[in-house]
């Protein structure tokens, strides 16, 4: 089936276009403002304890994070996230294809499964101390655990729901084993995986953070820990700025990478919404 | 690999679901079973040092001893009673803003910045400020729950509300239906299965938060007699109470997709994965 979709393109006339581009901007920029504005002038008329005035928090972020500390705790910090996801993905997505594959393997672990990915995460920092100590390891593990449960159960329901029609052919085409799991298993799954590697990513982020809050001397999470505790609140302020900037990152990573990946499917649903 | 082919008769049919599911139970429960075992003789045989890894005979008498205590049932009360609470303002306050914000075009385009830039932020990174604001004390655990469970809710309900049929819609406006109609007969039954979508997810992510905001903030409930145990070295106790917590997480998991069952019993998704 050819489906040819063309669209006429009117040229937009030039002032038009500036109005478009700077009426998105305002709509993009605007709310930000003006509610860091009423924040700054609240603060400064009626200073509140708990909540300093941005420019405040701003000054903070600069003397905290731009220096020193960058290398010493934000990117071990990120060092450990980013290990920690691709573990998660690499092993969900193996076993994942492994488990959907194969029933009998799916039906001996299902109930297992269900149990573990319901355990909260955090539970297990204590177990997970005990048997490597306080390392970077334990924390990459804790976060690789609970980061890996969406592209897991993911990859297993993608790699199930693979076109019975598309596999049948692939067999009678005789196409080996790796090629029928690289062109054509992977590929169909990958939507569904993506869904999963997105979820994953904001876990991860939420563990890192867990993980530095117990028993540890270092890290984005005990540094703001450390802050509260000594009472610097434009500083605490500034890391939880700065996690919010990490995780805009990730997202804005996972966006480029998903583009690439997943060209084929959207521009098959731009089709088939056209 | 096979595939089953589907039959006409209806009796064959049924008889290898009926098969199927018997098989399922068998090997889960193999599954299950070969699992406490590895367990029991991974400690026993010393492999693994059982003051490490205690044995699961031991952790399970450890839990039935737990199961007797009524300060261990009342730490389950007050970690349940967090999720709840957090969990139900969550729910109310991601519909309607989401509702909100997803019908308003103009809301939408201005919000999105901003909801860009906030979810991301890991709810415990506010952790360190509510324990300032809000003392160690529940309603401090309670910001960090909703704040965490808003999102997945709030989500949702944007992308049900945007998901509308244009046409329906417009016919809606045609026939002159009033807003309040329109909410009802609507966007409603539109929206309801990403509503509770989100509010599944959501009921998952309250409980990994309540636990979480006991183990850190330190008020009380099983998290916080998790943290307690591991500090004094009482191992069957930490691993008795991880097990509560993932049974805790399963039943949610469990419970909460029946109830999504059960609401969308009229929705094309659950009456298509019946018939299949």
């Amino acid at each position: 089936m050819t489906l040819y979709t063309s669209t006429v393109r009117t040229p937009v006339a030039k002032s038009r276009l500036w109005a478009k581009i700077g009426e998105n901007t305002l709509y993009a920029v605007g709310l930000p403002i003006v509610l860091l504005l009423i924040w700054g002038v609240v603060a400064s008329v009626a200073p509140a304890k708990f909540f300093p005035a941005p420019q405040k928090i701003a000054v903070a972020f600069s003397s905290t994070w731009l220096g020193e500390a960058f290398i010493n705790d934000v990117l071990p910090s990120l060092a450990r996230l980013s290990i920690a996801i691709i573990i998660a993905v690499i092993v969900g997505i193996a076993a994942g294809t492994l488990i959907g594959l194969t029933r009998w393997l799916r039906e001996l672990l299902e109930p297992l499964l269900e149990f573990f990915r319901a355990i909260p995460p955090p539970v297990l920092i204590p177990v997970f101390v005990v048997f490597l100590g306080v390392t970077d390891s334990m924390k990459i593990v804790v976060i690789a655990f609970g980061a890996i449960w969406p592209v897991l159960l993911n990859t297993i329901e993608g790699v199930r729901s693979t076109d019975a029609v598309m596999s049948e052919t692939a067999r009678s085409f005789s196409l080996t084993r790796s090629q029928r799991l690289f062109d054509l298993l992977l590929p169909a799954a990958s939507p569904r995986i993506m869904a999963g590697v997105r979820q994953t990513l904001s876990v991860a982020l939420i563990m890192m953070v867990i993980s530095e809050l117990f028993y540890s001397s270092a890290g984005l999470g005990y540094q703001i820990k450390y802050f509260q505790q000594t009472y610097l609140i434009a500083e605490m302020w500034s890391g939880i700025v700065l996690l919010g900037l990490i995780g805009v990152l990730l997202a804005v990573i996972f966006g480029f990478v998903e583009r690439r990946v997943l060209r084929w499917y959207h521009g098959i649903k731009e089709v088939e919404r056209a | 690999m096979t595939t089953a082919t589907p039959t006409t008769a209806s009796t064959g049919h049924r008889r290898r679901r009926n098969l199927g599911t018997l098989r399922r139970a068998v090997l889960g429960t193999i599954g299950v079973v070969g699992f406490l075992a590895a367990w029991q003789l991974l400690s026993t045989l010393r492999i693994i040092n059982p003051e490490q890894l205690p044995s699961a005979t031991d952790t399970f008498a450890q839990l039935g001893a737990l199961l007797r205590d009524l300060e261990f049932w009342r730490n389950i009360g007050r970690t349940m009673t967090a999720w709840a609470i957090g969990l139900a303002i969550a729910t109310l306050v991601g519909t309607v803003l989401g509702t909100v914000v997803g019908m308003l075009p103009f809301v939408r385009r201005l919000t999105h910045t901003m909801v860009e830039f906030l979810r991301p932020i890991p709810s415990v990174a506010f952790i360190p400020l509510v324990i300032l604001m809000l003392g160690l004390q529940m309603p401090a655990a309670l910001v960090i729950i909703v704040y965490a469970s808003f999102w997945q809710v709030f989500v949702q309900v944007l992308y049900g509300v945007a998901d509308i049929d244009t046409v329906a819609r417009d016919t809606a406006r045609s026939f002159g239906l009033t807003r309040a109609s329109q909410l009802r007969n609507l966007v409603l039954p539109t929206a309801l299965p990403y509503l509770m979508t989100g509010v599944r997810l959501a009921a998952a992510v309250a409980l990994i938060l309540a636990v979480t905001a006991e183990m850190t903030i330190g008020n009380p409930g099983l998290g916080r007699q998790l943290t307690l145990a591991s500090g004094i070295g009482n191992y069957t106790t930490v691993y008795a109470i991880v097990i509560v917590t993932g049974l805790l997480g399963l039943i949610i998991n469990i419970g909460f997709r029946a109830i999504e069952r059960r609401t969308l019993s009229w929705h094309q998704s659950v009456r298509g994965d019946v018939a299949s």
